[in-house]
């Protein structure tokens, strides 16, 4: 039986696994990380309908549960080389596997929110990640520091994401919607909150999340300013002294928050640029894997055998990467028949 | 700030500053505000700390303010700053000590300029030839003479006479530090810690035992800002400024305020008698001001120099209940004596008067 590796255990990765064990191939999944479930095992709810994606997680280790996919996890791929039409991925752990075909499935990670030092992630109380709030979520409460309940909440769009001073000039995509997902969530929880998010353009280019955009301006009185913070700093009170421009009243704003939620972008993982470079696959300028054709060769490596599924080479949410991942299939499929 | 998160931060800004071997360069205020914190900066480092530093007569100004007004083109002060590389050149420097950020805020955009635009320093090395006949090198090293006092403050602590402790309270005095726009707003790595966070002077405030503020508007532009106050119909902008700056780090009560900028302690100095005047507001405590100092003055302090001799007496604000919070000794009456003995009329209107 033919063996496919697939590189990474996340929505793309388990999708093309569950995919190509269904079609009779053998598939073996290595993923880094000690669970698999990607980004997403880490989210609670959803955009747009916020589903809980434990939801997502069991679909996708339903499909993954086949007889003739293998699991390895705590496997950090460093290497991939072709030998007779064969293929080597190599391992952290110096371990070999051999494969017919191979899938990355990497995915992305979470921008490190310290790089932004004047948000002062790390450095104050109360300034968190989306995905700090995401846990929050889950473990029943959103509190400040002290166990108290916030009375206001400001998101700030953006953080990583079309910010040349970090050197990513693309948009994450994912975050605006987020934002807005997880305002909406707040303000259920904690009816009394006031909320404002702070945004550059509100970038809602998916079903239903203008929608949402909507719903949360006109039934939950979310605020959104257009402008970005420039500064976060705390004051003797403890508040967060929070800086920015509303450009749409074209002046300077400040006001006192009780906690910052920093929408992290999307980035290459360094690992992942390291097994690029050794391996001789393409990267964009963005970091991310570059793909022979953007329109209809975003899975082709341009190496023959070796198939990109999913957030390594764009940004995707959950439908398009489990699209992306089964049309990364078909590629498998198609070269494996015709080699 | 917390620690790991304090640590983290300062491990990515780590600066390279030469030991020895200063090719030093004069602010253009400086010696007339506060003249003693230059004699000092000096002597400290010739006959305390035992360095070589050179001056050479014959360098100018390096034109900062005129090129922030809009009155020195950008070709112009490449040119003049490649003189002074020249003369460092002539005397055998490789390492340049920049006394004001002002200018040291200039070299690192020069400098940054060069290395991106290769052709803007053979244009510079083309129109300093033809107008002197001078040749140049970019120096090794560069330093901010604060970041010198920086890397020696460890030595400096070693040989103190004083902490920056409240003798009545053995609490650490709390320090705003003040490090000026141009430091290292616009190159962060040229800073000692960066700019959001930066460490040349709270590394000396905690190596002499005092505490540093971190206050909202902690990097706040002191008011200065060039066009806001040598643009007469900006003034109110200047000290509009200052207020906000100044009503941020009063409820943490600062005992004084330490500088790096010869610009921003003047005027952090100076509009405390404006503000007083006009609106009634202290920002001390005890309806006090607070004292501004620069950080060549607080290593004299700490060292044990004779405050009068550290020309503190040049201020605005006055710092005697600073000194007998910290329990430096000091004769009133040789406050106005000159080196020579002679007894020169006091200012008028100066604030903190015992």
């Amino acid at each position: 039986m033919e063996n496919i590796v697939v590189i990474g255990g996340g929505v793309s990765g388990l999708e093309a696994a569950g995919q190509l064990a269904r079609m009779g191939y053998s598939v073996t999944v290595a993923e880094k990380n000690e669970k698999t479930g990607g980004n997403v095992k880490n989210w609670y709810h959803l955009f747009p309908d916020r589903r809980d994606s434990k939801e997502v997680i069991d679909y996708l280790n339903k499909l993954a549960s086949h007889p003739d996919i293998k699991i390895l996890t705590g496997k950090e791929i460093t290497e991939i080389s072709s030998r007779n039409g064969k293929f080597d991925i190599k391992s952290s752990d110096g371990t070999v596997l051999e494969a017919d075909a191979v899938i990355v499935a990497t995915g992305f990670e979470l921008f490190d929110s310290r790089r932004k030092e004047e948000y002062g992630y790390g450095i104050y109380d109360n300034v968190i990640t989306s995905a700090d709030l995401e846990k929050m979520f889950r473990s029943g409460g959103v509190r400040l520091v002290n166990g108290k309940l916030p009375e206001k909440v400001g998101f700030i769009h953006c953080v990583g994401s079309r910010d040349e001073k970090v050197g990513n000039y693309y948009c994450s995509k994912l975050c605006c919607v987020t934002a807005v997902k997880q305002a909406i969530e707040i303000k259920e929880k904690i009816p009394g909150a006031e909320i404002f998010c702070f945004y550059m353009d509100m970038r809602m280019g998916g079903p239903y999340y203008e929608e949402l955009y909507r719903e949360a301006q006109e039934k939950y009185g979310i605020t959104f300013i257009r402008g970005k913070v420039s500064e976060i700093s705390v004051n003797i009170n403890g508040k967060l002294v929070t800086k920015a421009e509303d450009t749409l009243a074209g002046r300077p704003l400040r006001m006192e928050l009780d906690m910052v939620v920093l929408m992290v972008g999307t980035e290459m993982p360094e690992g992942n640029i390291k097994l690029a470079e050794r391996s001789l696959l393409k990267c964009s300028e963005n970091r991310f894997f570059k793909p022979v054709d953007n329109h209809y060769g975003s899975n082709l490596s341009g190496k023959k055998g070796i198939f990109y599924a999913g957030c390594c080479v764009a940004q995707m949410n959950i439908t398009e990467s489990i699209s992306h991942a089964r049309a990364a299939v078909s590629e498998v499929v198609n070269y494996l028949k015709n080699r | 700030m917390k620690e790991p998160e304090n640590k983290r931060i300062w491990s990515e800004y780590q600066k390279e500053i030469a030991d020895d071997h200063f090719f030093y360069v004069r602010s253009c205020i400086r010696q007339s505000f506060f003249p003693g914190s230059e004699q000092f900066f000096l002597k400290m480092m010739r006959e305390i700390l035992g360095k070589d530093i050179y001056e050479n007569p014959s360098h100018t100004t390096c034109t900062g303010i005129g090129y922030h007004t809009d009155i020195v083109p950008f070709e112009t002060i490449m040119t003049v700053i490649a003189r002074h590389f020249a003369l460092m050149k002539e005397a055998g420097y490789r390492n340049i000590a920049i006394s004001c950020v002002t200018s040291f805020g200039i070299y690192t955009e020069i400098i940054e300029t060069w290395k991106h635009f290769p052709e803007t320093l053979e244009k510079t090395r083309e129109y300093l030839y033809k107008a002197t006949g001078r040749e140049f090198d970019v120096p090794e090293n560069m330093a901010h003479t604060s970041d010198i006092v920086y890397k020696f403050r460890n030595e400096i602590a070693a040989k103190a006479k004083y902490r920056l402790v409240n003798r009545f309270t053995g609490e650490p005095l709390k320090v705003v530090e003040h490090i000026g726009c141009h430091y290292s707003k616009m190159f962060p790595k040229y800073g000692v810690g960066g700019a959001e966070f930066p460490k040349v002077l709270s590394g000396m405030i905690e190596a002499w035992g005092g505490q540093v503020i971190d206050y909202p508007e902690r990097r706040h532009c002191c008011g200065f800002g060039f066009r806001q106050y040598i643009v007469q119909a900006n003034r109110g902008y200047s000290l509009s400024n200052s207020v906000k700056k100044f009503e941020s780090m009063k409820p943490y009560k600062p005992d004084f305020i330490i500088t790096n900028c010869p610009g921003c302690n003047m005027f952090m100095d100076r509009w405390q008698y404006a503000m007083r005047e006009m609106e009634g507001k202290t920002y001390g405590e005890n309806g006090l001001s607070i004292p501004v100092l620069t950080y060549e003055e607080v290593a004299g302090l700490v060292l044990g120099i004779n405050p009068w001799e550290l020309g503190l007496q040049y201020h605005m604000v006055q710092s005697e209940p600073l000194l007998d919070k910290i329990g430096i000794e000091y004769n009133p009456s040789d406050k106005y004596l000159t080196k020579d003995g002679i007894r020169i009329p006091a200012p008028e209107n100066l604030i903190n008067i015992k």
